[in-house]
Formats: structure tokens, C-alpha cells, sequence
């Protein structure tokens, strides 16, 4: 605290002029330093370094593992270089200051590093944590024994963080470029499979053998053509996309809807288009994605939208999941058995997955509203708490002996017939048209939200979340308008838990864990609370890339990591970006449109209005202006 | 004239401290009554208790006749009250259209069925929403409508959020306004507009008004009755005049001590003197 404080007066009395290159906060950049060399020590220690570096990524030189492990300078050492310069005051020209100081966190982290070292190489405490292994030293010595690999590290992490430093010091076009670049690269590497796929499928698989290895991994040279031709792309059509924006910003409203329409129609074709072509990896992932999707659609409206915290929401999807089984698998426990169930509904034939659907949901909606009804009372820690409960009750009931005879106990129900549609068949041996179906069903769930959100019952839902005593006190009946959102999310994730039936073939209670809650909770988190957009995105990048709680995602190598990454992207999330992936992009955009707008009003493009009027005095005008006007000067007090 | 609203033997205590002790209060239709009152008079606690915020321990409270105690604040609202807040509590990420949309909830109806459908009725009945709302935001000249329909209440003055709040009571169309200190924080001449602006509510949008104030001016322009609280009880009732020369009114203000010395100060003085705290 003192320290920053410190550097802030510093700052402030050279800001203008070029600083010398030892004007550095030491202080910070060592804790800086000292931070990075733990968390290299810690991804070291949890097994991900040496896990990640069987995964290529730029063959020969670059694993995941790799990358994770030298990207803690990289960052470190910018943000040691990094000054906040508070609105008012003139940036700091950044120079050979910045380098020293991403150099020295670079250092201090590598020193720490090397400290490990001797300890992984004098010690074996490997019964204590797994992953003390020579593997580990191999890897972080750069497989040159302790002695080079010491002074190995300490190079690096100086070189590193000096270049994450002097990332302030190249001018922003560069910068730019460089970046793109970066990531670009980084992107091709990483979805390999997607792409080799995609290359594949149009027959191209001659152009994915040059670019990649053999083993995996994008081969240097094509790796730097894709970096070259990324920079050069972003070169040429530089502006080309805010010109492209404000192009469409100022169309007229029904153009813009026009132009709106057209995209969508687009996005569409290449949703039908696309999966052709792509194999049964990429499909099998996109499926998944797709009930995720729909899953945290749902939990969007309950918790985005009406701001119930609701983290057993996976209630509704074992409920949607088991109640299709129940009603179209031939093996249903409840047939063979000779309880009351078959004795009254023996009748029943197995139904048809489309017949079966309506009844499903149905009893969703109903499980919603016996759940929310004494839920909905509660508020805040309670709530959560209590959603928890039931959502681990109706997991629990599933499993339990007494309910084995319906619902199968723990060994699930079996033999759930794919979807029928009378031509063929949609079931888990063919992704692709799981995917088609569950692109519908995402296209309903779409629909349903940005319907129900611009209406009555959604704004009432926004009144709640945003405060729920004065939403009462406005005239919205909280409780039921509540309980609308609870039953119109059980609905979305009864969706996905019909077609999670069909697609597996079976369901057992252990598919529906506490975990598959929150890992649906930290998809709509990351993506962007209450926003359609950003918790599909949210689904993609998290679903798709790391994997769903039991699904692999496309960096299969994470699976064992996947939780950590998770916990760790939330809790990083939640401090730096809370809005989420993609914000409401409508009401930011309205924020930054309000400086023109307000300036067009002030010169007068209203007729009729003057500056006073609309220039209303912000804060409470000063005690004298009252005094004045009431005349009372100084009477009292 | 007709009976509005009628508080009988009403009390409210908290804790120990007795925050209304006993009050008697009416309004008829068409009146506009101001509640003064020196800070931790009850004037909140009472409009807490009229809207179902606070429920009485004793007494009733009556709206057209009916019982209002054990109503929810949404089932009260509906019966036709609508309330500010004296620190302003808007929905701060709606737009200005929102809000005062959203408050037009108890006056309709479609839920599920019809946005999802789209049917004539639910487009017609959001048609007439956004048209009450934009007539409602209207009243206020051009301050709240235009490009700020589509703004985030967050980023409104001060002065008007408190008119969007007034927007928003007045949008689930009630008989009874129960406004809470509205011209708090407002320079002299945006107060001075506000008051002709309340005088309007009642002639054109033909609502009662009860209105708690520390600005006496405001209060003596546009109040056909004034109460005055303290310690939870009513000391005095009747005309700006007949309560601003009461004694025991300015005793409540100013203390004894300075009632007797100034030998009969004026109101006006005494008022400001007990409003330190917006
Ligand atoms: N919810 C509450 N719990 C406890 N005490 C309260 C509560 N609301 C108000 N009070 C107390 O009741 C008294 C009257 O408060 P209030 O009605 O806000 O006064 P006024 O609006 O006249 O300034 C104060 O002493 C206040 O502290
Ligand atoms: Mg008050």
C-alpha cells in the first residue's frame, strides 16, 4: 500500500518528460516477481506443466504446457510495466523504465523458480505431492540438468519479462499487429482438431498436413506465413471494422433491422451449412455445446434476469432427462416391476420421444413451481442455499432404493430409444444430427428469452433483480412474477435433458451431480449475466474448449484441470470483469452514444431549448442558494 | 367531499421506540395535504405504513372505505397508491422508458402466452404501455423523453431522477400520490418548477396528493391542509397559516428555549432549521 502510494507521488512530480530507466518501483515489481515464481511453482505442483506438455502446439518447440508455463512472465512483466493513469492526468511516456521493471519481475519470478529447483533436485517429496517428479525438473530446467537449467531460468525469466514489459514501449500500430499476429497463431494451434476437421470435410486435408505435424502441433514456417498473412490482413483493413460500425449505426432503424435480419439469415445457412462438412469429434462437441447452451439460457432467465440465485438448477434437467426416459425406454424399471406404477399405467405404451416431450415438460413446470413455490420466499444466502438443497434432493430421490423400482436407483435407466422421426433415427451414434435438433431447440430457448425479456414479465424480472422491496412497492407481485422465471428456466432445462436422454441412450443419477450446476452457473457468469450473447459465448469457449463436467472439450489434455481453470476464471472474472465476456452490448453502446447526443441537444438541434433547461444541477445545490431563495439568510442555525 | 384514505389509532413501534404513536390522519379526494415534521418525526415511517412497507401493531388503516392492513405493497399499489422515496430508489440499469413502464404492471395483464405468440392483444397492450409511459415522461417537458428513453436511469441528474420517480408513481395510475420530500436536493428554481408541476397533478391528472416536505415555500404554494409530526404524533393540523403561527409547532422546531426567547419566530425559519439532513 505505502509503496504504490509512494510511486504515485513519484509519478505525479515527473510525469511529464522522459523518466530514467532506474525511476522504477523495485518494491512492486519484486512482489510482482515473487508472485509470478509461486504460480510457476503452483501450475508445476498441480501437475498442469508437465500434464499440458504432451499437447504440441508449435512442433518442436512450443507445448501447451510450455505456453502456460512462459506466459507468467510474459504477463508479469507487463504488468509490472504497467502504470494507472488517473483521468486528468498526462500518460506517462513510457521508455527503458518499463523493460527494467518487467525485468526485474521477470527475474525475481525466475529466482523463485530456481529455488524450487534445488529443492525438487535435493529432496524427494513426491509421496506428498504427487507431482514432485523428475519430469517436473526436466521440464522446467529445459532438460539441462539443475546446474544450466538454474541459470537457464533466470534467464528466461529476465528476457521474458523484459519483452512483457517493453510490450508499452512499442508503439501502438505495431503493437497491434503483433498481437493479432500472436493470436492468431496461438488460435490456429489450438483448434487444430476444429480446423483439421473443417479442412478435411471440404477436402482439403493436403492443406492441413502441411500446415501441421504429423504428431499435432502447427509447424513453425506455416505458423509464421499465418502470422505474417493475420498482421497483413489486420494492416490493410485497419479502421475498416469501427468504420464498418458506425457505417451501421447511423442507418436508418428499419435498415438497420434489415442489415440486422441479413446477418442472422446468414449466421443460420452457416449453422445448417457448417456441420456437414465437419466430422463427428466436432460435432459430438458442438452438441454438447449446444446443451449447455440451452442449460444456461435457462439459468440465465432465473438468475440474469430475475436475479434468483438458484444453484441446484440441475434439478430440472435430471428431471427433464429421467421423465423422457421414463416414458419412451421399453427397460424402464417401472415397467417390469409390479408396483402401483405399472399396475395403473401398464397401459401406457413407450412413447415416441416428440410425444413423450410435452408430458416432459409438463412435469418440469410443475417440479418448478412445487420447488419455487417455498424457495421464492427467501432471499439472497438463503435462497442459494436452499436450491442447493432440493437441487441435491431430487439427485438423491433418483438414486434411493425406495424409488429404485421407477426410477432404476443407481443403475439409471437404460435403453432410451434416439429420437424417431419416422425416416431415421437421431441418437448419440450420429452427433451431427444431435446437433441439428439441439440447434433447434437452442433457436426456441433464444426466441422464448428475448420475447419474454422485452415484456411485461421481463422487465418485472429486471425490477426484482435491480430491488426487489421498491419492484413490490411499484405494484409487481414478486412472488409469482418470480416463480414465472423459475418455471420458464425448469422448461429450458428440461429441453436439454430430453434430448441429453435420447443422445446417451441412458441416465444415471451421478450425471446430475451439484458440479453440472455450477459449472452451468460459471458459463453464464463468464459469458455475461442477463445477456443472450454473452452466455452463448459463454457455453462455447467454456463447454466447447475446456469441457462440460463429464464431456471432453476441444483441449481434451485439460480434462484433469478443467476444474481449476474454471474456479480460477471465475474468481478472475468476478474481480476484473464482472459484467462478463460480452456486456450488454444495447445499454453500452447507449452509454457511449450519450456524450454526442447530449452535445447535438445542447447546440440547440431541438428547437425550443435552451441550455438551462436541460444542463439540471447535478448534486444538491449549495445551502446559500436555498437561504437565498427562501429569503432567509442566516436566520437560523 | 369524499373519504380517500383514513388512518385510525395507528402505531407503530420499534424496538422500544415508538416511531408513530397513535396517529389520526385523512385525506379526501382532490386534497393535496403536506406532513411536516423536524428529521425523525415518523413522516417516512407513516408512508412505510400506508404503502404495507411497515405493518401497525393497533389501529386501521382505510382506502375508499376498505382495509388496507395485511395487504402485500403490490396488492396496495393496485388499489390505487403510489409512493416516492425520499432517497430516490429508481431501477437504476432500466432505461427511463422501463421504469416507468415496469410500473404499469398491476394495470396489465399478459404474461407468457402472448409475447410468445405475439397476439393482437399483448401487442396492443405493450403499444398503450409505451404510450401511457411516454405521456406519462411528457409531464416533465423535454427532460425525460427523446434520446433519454433508451438511457439507463443511472446516468439522470439528480434532480431528475426525483422527477423520473414522480414519473414512475404516476405511471401505475393511482388516486393517492404520496410523494417523499421530492423537491430534496433541487435548486430554487427547479423547486419552484416543481411545485407548479404537483399543483398540475391534481388539476389535470386529477390525483390526491399527500406530500412530506421541509421546504416551506412549496409547502405554503401548492398544500390545502398541512400536518405536522413529531415524535410520531400529529401537534397540529390546518391551513399553512394556522400551523406556521402555532406555537407548539415552533416549539417542536426550535426547542422551547428559542420558541420563548424569539418570542414567536416564524415557521419558515424554524423548518430550515430542522431539514440538516437530505
Ligand atoms: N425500519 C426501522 N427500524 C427501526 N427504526 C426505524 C425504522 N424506520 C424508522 N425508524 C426510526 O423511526 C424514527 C422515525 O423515522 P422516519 O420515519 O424516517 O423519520 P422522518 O422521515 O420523519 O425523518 C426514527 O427515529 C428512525 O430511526
Ligand atoms: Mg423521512
Amino acid at each position: 500500500m505505502t509503496a504504490t502510494a509512494a510511486n504515485t507521488s513519484d509519478a505525479m512530480a515527473s510525469a511529464p518528460g522522459v523518466r530514467s530507466a532506474t525511476d522504477v518501483d523495485w518494491r512492486r515489481s519484486a512482489n510482482i516477481g515473487g508472485i509470478l515464481g509461486i504460480t510457476a511453482v503452483f501450475i508445476g505442483l498441480v501437475g498442469m506443466a508437465v500434464g499440458l506438455d504432451k499437447r504440441m502446439l508449435i512442433d518442436p518447440v512450443l507445448s501447451l504446457g510450455y505456453l502456460f508455463v512462459l506466459a507468467i512472465p510474459l504477463i508479469g512483466g507487463w504488468i509490472a510495466a504497467r502504470e494507472i493513469t488517473l483521468e486528468g492526468m498526462t500518460a506517462p511516456i513510457k521508455g527503458a523504465r518499463d523493460i527494467v521493471a518487467g525485468a526485474v519481475a521477470g527475474l525475481v519470478g525466475g529466482a523463485v523458480v530456481a529455488m524450487f529447483l534445488v529443492m525438487l533436485n535435493a529432496w524427494d517429496l513426491q509421496e506428498l505431492l504427487p507431482n514432485w517428479s523428475d519430469a517436473l525438473l526436466d521440464m522446467y530446467t529445459f532438460g539441462q540438468g539443475v546446474g544450466v537449467g538454474i541459470v537457464l531460468v533466470l534467464v528466461v525469466g529476465l528476457v521474458l519479462g523484459a519483452i512483457g514489459g517493453a510490450v508499452h514501449v512499442i508503439p501502438a500500430k505495431p503493437r497491434r499487429l503483433l498481437s493479432i499476429a500472436v493470436q492468431w497463431v496461438i488460435s490456429f494451434a489450438v483448434l487444430e482438431a476444429v480446423i483439421d476437421d473443417l479442412l478435411g470435410g471440404f477436402g482439403l486435408q493436403a492443406v492441413a498436413d502441411v500446415i501441421y505435424a504429423r504428431r499435432g502441433g502447427l509447424l513453425i514456417i506455416p505458423g509464421l506465413i499465418i502470422g505474417a498473412i493475420a498482421a497483413f490482413v489486420a494492416h490493410r483493413f485497419e479502421g475498416k471494422g469501427a468504420e464498418l460500425k458506425t457505417q451501421y449505426m447511423e442507418l436508418e432503424p428499419e435498415r438497420k433491422n434489415q442489415v440486422s435480419k441479413q446477418g442472422l439469415i446468414i449466421m443460420v445457412v452457416l449453422g445448417i451449412v457448417l456441420p456437414i462438412f465437419l466430422g463427428k469429434i466436432v460435432n459430438e462437441l458442438l452438441s454438447n455445446v449446444g446443451l449447455f447452451i440451452l442449460l444456461a439460457l435457462g439459468l440465465n432467465v432465473v438468475i440474469g434476469r430475475a436475479g434468483i440465485l438458484d444453484i441446484g438448477y440441475v434439478a430440472f434437467f435430471a428431471v427433464g432427462s429421467y421423465m423422457m426416459a421414463f416414458l419412451t425406454s421399453p427397460l424402464a424399471p417401472w415397467r417390469e416391476s409390479d408396483g402401483i406404477l405399472s399396475a395403473v399405467f401398464g397401459w401406457l405404451p413407450v412413447l415416441n420421444w416428440f410425444v413423450a416431450l410435452p408430458i416432459v415438460v409438463l412435469t418440469a413446470a410443475i417440479v418448478g413451481v412445487l420447488i419455487g413455490t417455498p424457495v421464492i420466499r427467501m432471499r439472497g444466502d438463503y435462497l442459494a442455499i436452499v436450491t442447493l438443497g432440493f437441487g441435491e434432493i431430487i439427485r438423491l430421490l433418483f438414486l434411493s432404493d425406495w424409488l429404485a423400482p421407477t426410477f432404476g436407483g443407481a443403475q439409471g435407466i437404460r435403453s432410451i430409444p434416439g429420437v424417431n422421426l419416422g425416416f431415421a433415427e437421431i441418437n448419440g451414434t450420429d452427433p451431427r444430427a444431435v446437433f441439428y435438433l439441439v440447434a433447434i431447440f437452442v433457436a426456441i430457448a433464444i426466441y422464448v428469452s428475448s420475447q419474454l425479456e422485452t415484456s411485461r414479465l421481463g422487465r418485472a424480472w429486471m425490477a426484482i433483480r435491480e430491488d426487489e422491496s421498491v419492484a413490490e412497492a411499484m405494484g409487481i407481485n414478486t412472488v409469482t412474477t418470480k416463480l414465472f422465471a423459475f418455471v420458464v428456466g425448469a422448461i429450458l432445462a428440461s429441453f436439454s435433458g430430453a434430448i441429453f436422454a435420447a443422445k446417451v441412450g441412458s441416465v444415471f443419477p451421478n450425471s446430475f451431480e451439484l458440479l453440472v450446476s455450477i459449472i452451468i452457473l460459471v458459463v453464464v457468469i463468464v459469458g455475461g449475466m442477463g445477456n443472450i450473447p454473452g452466455v452463448m459465448m459463454g457455453a462455447v469457449v467454456l463447454i466447447g474448449v475446456l469441457g462440460g463436467p463429464s464431456q471432453p472439450g476441444l483441449l481434451q489434455e485439460f480434462s484433469e484441470f478443467k476444474l481449476l481453470i474454471y474456479g480460477a476464471l471465475l474468481v478472475f472474472m468476478m474481480l476484473k470483469k464482472p459484467e462478463g465476456l460480452i456486456p450488454n452490448a444495447a445499454r453500452n453502446r447507449e452509454l457511449h452514444q450519450e456524450e454526442a447526443l447530449q452535445d447535438a441537444w445542447l447546440k440547440g438541434d431541438k428547437p425550443g431549448t435552451t441550455k438551462d433547461e436541460v444542463d439540471d444541477a447535478g448534486p444538491a445545490p449549495s445551502a446559500a442558494d436555498i437561504d437565498g431563495s427562501l429569503g432567509l439568510g442566516g436566520a437560523t442555525s | 367531499m369524499t373519504r380517500l384514505l383514513e388512518i385510525e389509532n395507528v402505531s407503530i413501534t420499534f424496538g422500544g421506540l415508538k416511531a408513530i404513536d397513535d396517529l389520526n390522519f385523512h385525506v379526501d379526494e382532490g386534497e393535496i395535504v403536506s406532513v411536516i415534521g423536524p428529521n425523525g418525526a415518523g413522516k417516512t415511517t407513516f408512508f412505510n405504513t400506508i404503502t404495507g412497507l411497515v405493518t401497525p401493531q393497533i389501529g386501521d388503516i382505510k382506502f375508499e372505505g376498505q382495509s388496507l392492513i395485511g395487504l402485500d405493497p403490490n396488492e396496495i399499489t393496485a388499489r390505487g397508491l403510489a409512493r416516492t422515496f425520499q432517497n430516490v430508489r429508481l431501477f437504476p440499469q432500466m432505461t427511463i422508458l422501463e421504469n416507468v413502464m415496469v410500473a404499469q404492471h398491476c394495470r396489465t395483464n399478459q404474461r407468457v402466452i402472448g409475447p410468445l405468440f405475439r397476439t393482437a392483444a399483448w401487442k396492443k397492450e405493450e403499444a398503450e404501455i409505451r404510450e401511457r409511459a411516454e405521456k406519462v415522461l411528457g409531464f416533465f417537458g423535454h427532460r425525460l423523453v427523446g434520446y433519454r428513453l433508451e438511457q439507463p436511469a443511472f446516468v439522470l441528474s439528480y434532480a431528475n431522477r426525483r422527477r423520473l420517480e414522480i414519473a414512475r408513481a404516476m405511471a401505475t395510475q393511482p388516486k393517492l400520490l404520496l410523494l417523499d420530500e421530492p423537491v430534496a436536493g433541487m435548486n430554487p428554481k427547479e423547486s419552484e418548477e416543481l411545485t407548479h408541476l404537483i399543483g398540475r397533478l391534481r388539476s389535470e391528472w386529477g390525483f390526491s396528493i399527500v406530500m412530506i416536505e421541509h421546504d416551506m415555500g412549496v409547502v405554503r404554494d401548492v398544500s390545502d391542509r398541512v400536518v405536522v409530526l413529531d415524535h410520531g404524533v400529529t401537534i397540529a393540523q390546518g391551513s399553512y397559516e394556522e400551523v406556521s403561527t402555532n406555537p407548539t409547532v415552533i416549539e417542536a422546531y426550535l426547542g422551547k428555549a428559542a420558541a420563548e426567547s424569539e418570542g414567536g419566530g416564524s415557521l419558515d425559519s424554524a423548518a430550515h432549521s430542522g431539514e440538516g439532513a437530505h
